[in-house]
C-alpha cells in the first residue's frame, strides 16, 4: 500500500461546549475518491474548514504528503496543494469567469509589482497562456461555457456557476480536492454529469478527492470508500455497500432502532 | 474611422464647453451652462446617444487617453492668462491624483479610508517642512510627501486589518479627527496658523514667475498645470494598469469575498497593506503638490469634511472607475467655485448628490467596466 496523501489523527474542533468534530481518524490514498456522508450538522463541512485552515483544529493533527498541516494558515495549505469548493456558491459574481478562475490559480501567478505594472508584454503573454488553460479546463465541463470565459460570473446559470467553482478549485492542479456538496441546487442528471466530468479531470491529474454528498446514488457510483460521521464522530468506514448496511448508519440516517 | 472623427469632435465640443464654463463670469450664464450640461448628460444617457462614442473610445483606448490629455493641455493654453481658472484646473488635477490613490484602497481592495484629506495633509506638511528646512530638489520632496503619507498610514495598519466594514471606517474617521487636532496644537508645525512654502523649483524652472516666450505670455499657473497634468496622467496609467493585472484580480477578490480569497492562498493582510500603502503614497504626493501650489497650509485645509469630499467623488464617479473619478472631480470642484450660490450649501448639495446617486445609479455616473487584462499588441 502506498503512503497516504492525507492522514488525520484525532482531528477535533470545539465551538465552546459543542464538539463539532470529535477525534476524527481518516486516510485518503492518492488518486482515490473518498465519500464523506452523515446527517446535517454531523461535522462534514467543519472537517473541510479545519483541514483548509479556516478554523484552527482544537486537537489532533493532519499530515499531508507526510508533513503536518494543522496550524498552518489557509494560504499555506492551498499552496501545498489542497483546494476546495463551497456548499453555497462563493464566486465573485461581478468578476468575469476568467477572473474567478485566476483567483483559484493564485499560487501559480506572478504578483510582482514590476511585471504587473511595467512589463506589460510579459504579462500579456501570461494572460494568453492562462486564458488558454482556462478555456481548456472549462471545455471538459461544458464546451459553450469555454466561449463565455470573459463574461461576468453573475450572468451564467446556477449549474454553470457550480462548474466554474469546481474549475476554480482544479485550475491550480491541486493534489487533493475537497468537494462540499456539489449537487446542491442541481437536478440528479446534472449532478451525475458534473461528477463524470470531475472524474475525467481527476484521472488525468491523478488527484485525491473527498466528496461531501447527500445524493447516495452519486456516492455509490463514484467513491471507492466512505466515511460516515454523526455528531462529529466517525461511526462507519468502508465501501458504500458495507456502510449502507451498517446498523449505526441506518439509525443515524433513518432513525431506525 | 467615422466614429473616431466623431469622438474627436465630441472631445473638442467638451473642451469648448469647459472653456466657456471656466471663462463665464455672470452667474446667470454659468447657471445656464450648468443646466445645459446636466440636460445634455441626462438626454445622452436616456437615449443612449453616447454609447457608440463610448464604444469607439474604448476600442482605441490609447488614442482616447492621448486625446483627453491634449484637450486638457489645449484648455490650459486657451486660458493662458486667466489665473483663477488655471488655479481651478490645477486643483482639479491634484484632486484627481488624490482620488486615484483612494480608488486603489476603496475601489479595488475595499479598504475604506475616510481620512483621505489627512494623508493629503501629511504630504502637504512634509513638503512644507522639507522645503523650508532642506535644499532637497522639489521633485524629491513630492516623493517624500508620498512616502511620509504611506508611513503615516502604517500607524493605522493594525486597527484597519483587525476591523471590517463600518468599524474600519470608524478607525479612519478617528484618525482624521486626531490628525487635525495634532496639527492645531503642534507649534513646530505652525499650530492653527499653519506654514508657508516657497515656490516650486524644477531645474531652471521657477514656478512662480510669469511665462514669456517670444510672443507668448502666460500665467505662472501654466507650469503647475503642466506638472499636475503629467503626474495625473502618470498615476492614471499606473492605477489603470494595476487594475488590469493579476494584482487587480487579487485585490477584487479581497474586496468581494474574504473567505474565498483566503481559501485560494490570498494573504489578506499583505494585499490590504499593499493597497492601503500605495493609495496613501499617491494621495500624499498630491498633497505635497497642492501645498506648493497654494503656498500656504493650515490644519483647516485638511478637515474631515475634505475627506468626505474625496469619498463622495469616488461614489459619484463610480467606485473603481478611473474615468468616472475624473468626471466626478470636475463636477465637485468646479461647481461650487463657479456657482457662488452653491458655495455655502456645497456640503448639503454633495450629500444630496451622493444620496441620489446611491438611490438611482448605485454604480455611479460611469459604472466600472469589465476588466481588460493586458492585451498582446498585434
Amino acid at each position: 500500500m502506498t503512503a497516504p496523501l492525507l492522514s488525520c489523527r484525532g482531528l477535533t474542533r470545539r465551538f465552546g461546549g459543542l464538539v463539532a468534530l470529535d477525534g476524527l481518524d481518516l486516510e485518503v490514498q492518492p488518486g482515490s475518491v473518498t465519500g464523506l456522508i452523515g446527517p446535517n450538522g454531523s461535522g462534514k463541512t467543519t472537517f473541510f474548514n479545519v483541514l483548509t485552515g479556516l478554523f484552527p483544529a482544537s486537537a489532533g493533527k493532519a499530515l499531508f504528503d507526510g508533513a503536518p498541516i494543522t496550524g498552518l494558515p489557509p494560504q499555506a495549505i492551498y499552496r501545498i496543494g489542497i483546494a476546495r469548493t463551497f456548499q453555497r456558491s462563493r464566486l465573485c459574481l461581478p468578476l468575469s469567469i476568467f477572473d474567478n478562475l485566476m483567483v483559484g490559480n493564485h499560487r501559480n501567478l506572478d504578483h510582482g509589482l514590476w511585471l504587473n505594472l511595467f512589463d506589460r508584454r510579459a504579462l500579456a503573454r501570461q494572460v494568453e497562456e492562462n486564458l488558454a488553460a482556462a478555456r481548456e479546463l472549462l471545455r471538459v465541463f461544458d464546451p459553450p461555457l469555454a466561449g463565455r470565459v470573459l463574461e461576468p460570473a453573475g450572468n451564467i446559470p446556477m449549474i454553470d456557476r457550480r462548474r466554474v467553482e469546481v474549475c476554480r478549485a482544479l485550475i491550480s492542479r491541486p493534489k487533493l480536492l475537497l468537494l462540499d456538496e456539489p449537487s446542491a441546487g442541481m437536478t440528479h442528471d446534472e449532478t451525475l454529469r458534473l461528477m463524470d466530468d470531475i472524474l475525467k479531470v481527476q484521472q488525468r491529474l491523478g488527484l485525491g478527492i473527498i466528496l461531501i454528498e447527500h445524493e447516495m446514488s452519486v456516492i455509490e457510483r463514484i467513491t471507492s470508500r466512505c466515511v460516515v460521521l454523526n455528531y462529529g464522530r466517525k461511526i462507519a468506514e468502508g465501501g458504500f455497500a458495507k456502510v449502507s448496511r451498517d446498523a449505526q448508519v441506518r439509525q443515524a440516517y433513518l432513525g431506525l432502532a | 474611422m467615422k466614429a473616431t472623427g466623431l469622438t474627436a469632435a465630441l472631445a473638442a465640443a467638451a473642451t469648448a464647453f469647459a472653456f466657456v464654463l471656466l471663462r463665464a463670469e455672470s452667474q446667470r450664464a454659468i447657471g445656464l451652462l450648468v443646466a445645459l450640461g446636466i440636460a445634455v448628460g441626462f438626454v445622452a444617457t436616456r437615449t443612449r446617444l453616447l454609447e457608440p462614442f463610448a464604444r469607439a473610445a474604448a476600442a482605441r483606448e490609447g488614442s482616447t487617453k492621448l486625446l483627453v490629455f491634449a484637450a486638457v493641455a489645449a484648455l490650459a493654453l486657451l486660458l493662458r492668462e486667466d489665473d483663477f481658472s488655471l488655479l481651478l484646473l490645477t486643483r482639479m488635477l491634484i484632486v484627481i491624483i488624490a482620488c486615484l490613490g483612494l480608488n486603489v484602497q476603496f475601489g479595488y481592495s475595499g479598504v475604506v479610508n475616510f481620512a483621505g484629506a489627512s494623508f493629503f495633509g501629511v504630504g502637504g506638511y512634509t513638503a512644507a517642512v522639507l522645503s523650508r528646512g532642506t535644499h532637497l530638489p522639489h521633485l524629491l520632496i513630492l516623493l517624500a510627501g508620498g512616502a511620509a503619507a504611506a508611513l503615516a498610514g502604517s500607524i493605522l495598519l493594525v486597527p484597519v486589518l483587525r476591523t471590517r466594514g463600518h468599524y474600519a471606517a470608524l478607525v479612519t474617521i478617528a484618525f482624521a479627527l486626531l490628525f487635525r487636532t495634532f496639527l492645531e496644537v503642534n507649534d513646530t508645525l505652525g499650530g492653527p496658523q499653519g506654514l508657508k512654502l516657497g515656490e516650486f523649483v524644477l531645474g531652471r524652472f521657477h514656478f512662480n514667475e510669469p511665462i514669456e516666450l517670444g510672443f507668448f505670455e502666460g500665467s505662472f499657473y501654466l507650469r503647475y498645470v503642466a506638472l499636475s497634468l503629467l503626474l495625473a496622467a502618470l498615476f492614471f496609467v499606473l492605477v489603470q494598469r494595476l487594475e488590469r493585472s493579476w494584482i487587480g484580480i487579487t485585490l477584487d477578490a479581497v474586496r468581494l469575498d474574504e473567505t474565498a480569497a483566503r481559501t485560494f492562498g490570498i494573504n489578506l493582510a499583505r494585499w490590504k497593506i499593499t493597497a492601503f500603502t500605495l493609495g496613501n503614497f499617491i494621495t500624499g504626493i498630491a498633497g505635497a503638490l497642492s501645498a506648493f501650489l497654494i503656498g500656504f497650509i493650515a490644519p483647516n485645509n485638511y478637515a474631515f469634511s475634505e475627506s468626505l469630499i474625496f469619498v463622495s467623488i469616488l461614489l459619484l464617479g463610480g467606485i473603481g472607475n478611473v474615468w468616472g473619478l475624473c468626471l466626478a472631480t470636475a463636477i465637485v470642484i468646479l461647481l461650487p467655485e463657479k456657482l457662488q450660490v452653491i458655495q455655502e450649501y456645497r456640503f448639503l448639495l454633495f450629500a444630496a448628490m451622493v444620496v441620489l446617486i446611491l438611490l438611482f445609479r448605485p454604480a455611479g455616473l460611469v459604472p466600472r467596466p469589465k476588466r481588460r487584462l493586458a492585451e498582446p499588441r498585434p
